[in-house]
């Protein structure tokens, strides 16, 4: 970079710079030097994030398709992939199952659990919680790959762990029961993000609030309710956006279930890969993208204006 | 000793033991399969066999696709904190005009823009200009995503670094580069380490897109070989399965371990995924 050779800058002006134009900058950087720092991330993100963001609203009013003419030459088709979106029952079915999921698993199951771990180990030090802590983490931060295989080998009908311990022989998790098994997979993969904040929240809660209360004989659950949760609002709040975000958009479901059985498990993400990459119908796949990036926008715009209000 | 209390670690040490059985038990066997000589489903005590991790190490696919996993990993990091460093470091400490609107907007896109949203376009997007099973297209797409959180993380560190040392040396004549090289790099050293570990561990589970953009399975990563391990022909291959599924998970194990151990594990905030 033509930076790195320029001759050492002369302070330019008054050394306090605190008046003229852009002299307080540390280190002189100017304006122009700046940009040019700027620059190659803003290119990257601007050719691979915001690009993409715009093209598939673009795509998504096309009947682009992976094969045949509307390959060659895609044709504008205004809404038309919205309306077939809408009027799809397939569409449909993925969306109250990606409810269920993001409901399921992620603001019942992960909250739940990550809460309880959290209050459950609040005053605790020492090997135990860094046990349970340390497993819980584990959980999360294995590939997505390898521990989805797991929960499949785990599941399985026959010769499956689960059916083995809970003495139910021949209980189909994967077969009969797919949201079920991913609801179960994504809280136990999950958990430990909600369980760290929780954890952070709970140490910000004034032990001497929990003594009165204590004091003045309130029940575990009265603790929780009067003291605990008023204050640990925003962490809920926060921590249900992320993770209701995250859930929304999570593709580990297909290495579950593949969507199935007959699609009884195909979450929206799994519906766009399969409708667009393996049908190879485009401009569907991409109108349903646009659906979904505009929930995320909504979702999204929550959480910043929740970290905006905070500061 | 109350019966309240006693009812209390009761419990108490039920719910441990609860969750340790839930969250233990899908992992035993990853620890156990890879050891034993004919794995099925259950899990079994191992007879300690090391056949299996034989049968890696022979597989066409096994060791080099670690080393696709490694090259994404390490060379997206690489990038990502390069180009993140830069960033924010003139963010931080220049008054460029709609600074703030840009942070708040970088923020919302790379929250918005995810895989499962940008699938389409993307996958469009690296057949148009040729970066289908190219693992630098690959490099330069996952950089792309993650640039934003990682400047926004970043620009946080930098913003409560002193700037005086900066405005010394630059008295002393140094440039804007040398400047970020020889007096900011080693301020900042752990916001850039932990940007380094986030990315790295961000990319070494990704499946998504690596298994869209990749098809020649001899630049495939471990996350689109395990996969492919396990629907190969309907019939899946337990022993090489579990091995190198151990294989691929051993190594964000030793890194969690080594970042927890240095730097406390504190990852808050739009991390994962």
């Amino acid at each position: 970079m033509a930076q790195a050779i320029s001759p050492p800058e002369v302070i330019d002006g008054d050394p306090s710079g605190r008046r003229g134009g852009y002299s307080s900058d540390a280190a002189g950087l100017g304006r122009l030097r700046a940009g040019a720092f700027v620059a190659p991330a803003l290119l990257l993100i601007a050719a691979f994030l915001v690009f993409p963001a715009l093209w598939v609203l673009y795509l998504g009013l096309t009947n682009y398709r992976l094969t045949g003419a509307a390959a060659a030459e895609p044709q504008f088709v205004g809404l038309d992939n919205f309306l077939d979106a809408v009027a799809n029952p397939t569409f449909w079915n993925s969306t109250w199952l990606t409810v269920q999921f993001v409901l399921g698993s992620a603001v019942i199951g992960q909250v739940v659990l990550g809460f309880t771990i959290a209050w459950a180990l609040r005053d605790r030090r020492g090997p135990l919680k860094r046990l349970v802590e340390g497993l819980v983490i584990l959980a999360w931060i294995l590939p997505s790959a390898v521990v989805s295989f797991l929960w499949v080998a785990l599941l399985d009908r026959d010769g499956g762990t689960l059916n083995a311990l809970l003495g139910i022989p021949g209980f189909a998790w994967l077969l009969d029961h797919p949201m079920l098994s991913i609801i179960i997979f994504n809280t136990w993969r999950g958990t430990a993000f909600s369980m760290m904040l929780y954890g952070a929240a709970l140490g910000n809660v004034p032990p001497s609030h929990l003594e009165s209360a204590r004091l003045a004989g309130a029940s575990g659950w009265q603790q929780l309710r009067d003291v605990v949760f008023p204050h640990i609002r925003g962490h809920i709040l926060t921590n249900l956006l992320l993770i209701s975000l995250w859930t929304f958009n999570d593709f580990s479901p297909f290495l579950l279930t593949a969507g199935g059985p007959d699609g009884r498990s195909e979450v929206l993400a799994v519906h766009v890969y399969k409708v667009a990459l393996q049908s190879g119908e485009l401009g569907y796949g991409a109108a349903v993208s646009t659906i979904i990036l505009l929930i995320n926008l909504v979702v999204a715009v929550f959480y910043l204006r929740l970290l905006r209000s905070k500061k | 000793m109350t019966p309240r209390f006693v009812l209390g670690r009761i419990g108490f040490y039920t719910l441990i033991a609860v969750l340790l059985a839930f969250f233990t038990i899908p992992l035993l066997w990853l620890v156990t399969a890879p050891f034993t000589s004919d794995p099925t489903y259950e899990v079994r005590m191992p007879d300690f066999t090391w056949e299996n991790f034989r049968a890696v190490l022979e597989h066409p696919y096994a060791l080099p696709s670690l080393w696709n996993s490694l090259v994404l990993s390490v060379g997206t990091a690489l990038l990502v904190v390069l180009m993140a460093a830069l960033a924010a470091y003139a963010l931080s400490r220049v008054r460029l005009p709609g600074r703030d609107a840009l942070l708040y907007a970088l923020l919302l896109l790379s929250s918005i823009i995810t895989g499962t949203a940008a699938m389409v376009p993307l996958f469009q997007l690296a057949v148009e200009l040729n970066l289908i099973d190219s693992q630098l297209g690959l490099i330069l797409i996952l950089t792309g995503g993650l640039l934003p959180a990682a400047i926004f993380m970043l620009k946080d560190f930098m913003d409560s670094t002193p700037k005086s040392y900066e405005e010394s040396a630059r008295v002393f004549g140094a440039s804007p580069l040398q400047i970020v090289r020889h007096v900011v790099v080693p301020l900042v050293r752990p916001g850039l380490a932990t940007i380094a570990v986030w990315s790295i561990a961000n990319v070494w589970g990704n499946f998504l897109m690596p298994y869209l953009l990749l098809s020649d399975v001899e630049k495939q990563p471990a996350a689109v070989i395990t996969y492919t391990l396990y629907t190969e022909g309907g019939q899946a291959n337990l022993r090489m399965l579990s091995t190198f599924g151990l294989l691929y998970s051993v190594p964000v194990v030793l890194m969690y371990l080594f970042v927890s151990k240095k730097y406390g594990f504190r990852f808050h905030g739009g991390i994962k995924r």
